[in-house]
């Protein structure tokens, strides 16, 4: 994270974890960047045991290792995730048959199923590797995985920098879809699977993070308070926990209150009979696409600027015409290789 | 069901007392369940060695008077299985 502060100490970890645990929250995700860099990562797994949290370990798989799985679970781990990000070339790497950059996150895969953790496989998906979801499922039932999240890119960050790379057309994601529902239609106790859909599909804006500082609260390596892990994005001025309980973060900073209700909203928002069930969409989008982050997520279609994503929409499906075909073909090409897994 | 069967809490889940809800929860991968004030009660005696038979004692027990128990966590455990949190064999 470009000009961070210094890392938040094992203790000042500790402290932010009994602090919020304290104040009625349940679940704790260690993400990142990659937790595993963390030495201390044990330490603050038990310290997080006790306060009774329940806690998940999202990672890449980089840098774990079987005893490292095992310790995770001795120190009373809950749950690890591992990701196959778009920013990555995994995915396609995996199904392209290229098992040597794969053969960790496998081998990591298997040793956490060994462990006895839930299994969760998370595949960020997007148009090189979305027709290939039938593959995906493949491998993750031979992993032995209990969810698999198949979560389409959501354009922030790096995302959306890339995002006419990364669109599926519309003919790709109505088949992608239907791959899906055809698994849990011959499965019915087979693995749980979710389809996230890009959100540029839809004419509302998903309810982004159930509203702004509802029921989530990121701390960033160097102690920045977050509500999303997005939200760093935004100019406003986040509070720290070095400086800042919890609690006065939660409940009584600026930032956390600034986007909460309804007073912020301006049309189409402030009138809208559904701004209770969308909270106007997500503020990141809308900073991003429009400029401000007080407009309404240009997903609606009640926005102003709802021709940005149509724009984007209409390039998805043009440049796929012309590009998806021989992506396709290379990948049948390996899916003999695929299958060994 | 069968009433000699013992159930047992899936082990993707784990049930708690969560005192900031006021009632049972089960947390699973990035998510909760918030139990009503009967489901904690039968889930609390879920344990994997009580059997239907001894978890309906149990809760008789601990609710004198209380009728229809015994088909109240009947249903519940019918439920938790499709549910997938608690396994019967």
């Amino acid at each position: 994270m470009a000009g961070a502060g210094a890392e938040l100490s094992t203790d000042e970890w500790i402290e932010v974890l009994r602090q919020s645990r304290a104040l009625g929250a349940a679940q704790l995700g260690f993400s990142g960047g990659e937790p595993l860099v963390r030495q201390d990562l044990e330490t603050l797994v038990q310290e997080a045991r006790q306060l009774g949290f329940y806690s998940n370990l999202i990672t890449s798989g980089v840098g774990l290792n079987t005893e490292r799985v095992n310790r995770l679970r001795e120190a009373g781990l809950d749950h690890i995730q591992i990701s196959f990000q778009a920013t990555e070339s995994d995915v396609s790497a995996l199904l392209s048959g290229s098992a040597k950059a794969f053969d960790q996150k496998l081998a990591m895969a298997r040793a956490v199923k060994a462990a006895g953790y839930p299994m969760v496989l998370n595949f960020v998906l997007h148009r090189h590797n979305i027709d290939q979801v039938d593959r995906i499922l493949e491998l993750s039932e031979a992993l032995g995985a209990d969810y698999v999240e198949l979560a389409n890119a959501q354009y922030h960050g790096w995302a959306l920098l890339n995002r006419d790379q990364l669109m599926p057309s519309r003919a790709q994601l109505e088949r992608a879809e239907q791959v899906t529902n055809d698994y849990r239609a011959k499965n019915p106790d087979g693995m749980r699977l979710f389809f996230v859909i890009p959100d540029y599909f839809e004419d509302r804006p998903k309810p982004c993070m159930n509203g702004w500082a509802s029921m989530f609260l990121a701390v960033a390596p160097d102690g920045r308070a977050l509500p999303c892990h997005s939200a760093g994005e935004l100019p406003l001025d986040f509070p720290n926990v070095r400086t800042h309980t919890i609690e006065d973060i939660w409940y009584r900073s600026e930032a956390f209150n600034h986007f909460r209700g309804n007073d912020w909203m301006r049309e189409p928002c402030r009138s809208c009979p559904e701004k209770e069930k969308d909270f106007g969409g997500c503020r990141c989008q809308a900073f991003a696409l429009t400029g401000d982050a007080a407009n309404a997520d240009p997903i609606c279609t009640k926005s102003p600027h709802r021709d940005v994503i149509d724009a984007a929409l209409t390039a998805a499906n043009c440049h796929n015409s012309t590009t998806g075909q021989l992506i396709y073909r290379t990948m049948s090409e390996s899916s003999a290789l695929i299958a060994k897994g | 069901m069968n009433q000699n069967a013992v159930p047992r809490l899936h082990s993707h889940f784990r049930l708690q007392w969560e005192p900031a809800q006021d009632c049972h929860v089960l947390l699973y991968p990035e998510g909760m369940v918030k139990l009503n004030g009967s489901a904690g009660a039968i889930l609390s005696e879920v344990n994997g060695a009580s059997s239907v038979t001894d978890i309906i004692a149990s809760l008789e027990a601990q609710f004198p008077g209380v009728e229809s128990i015994a088909d109240d966590v009947m249903t519940f455990l019918e439920t938790a299985r499709a549910q997938r949190w608690v396994e019967i064999d």
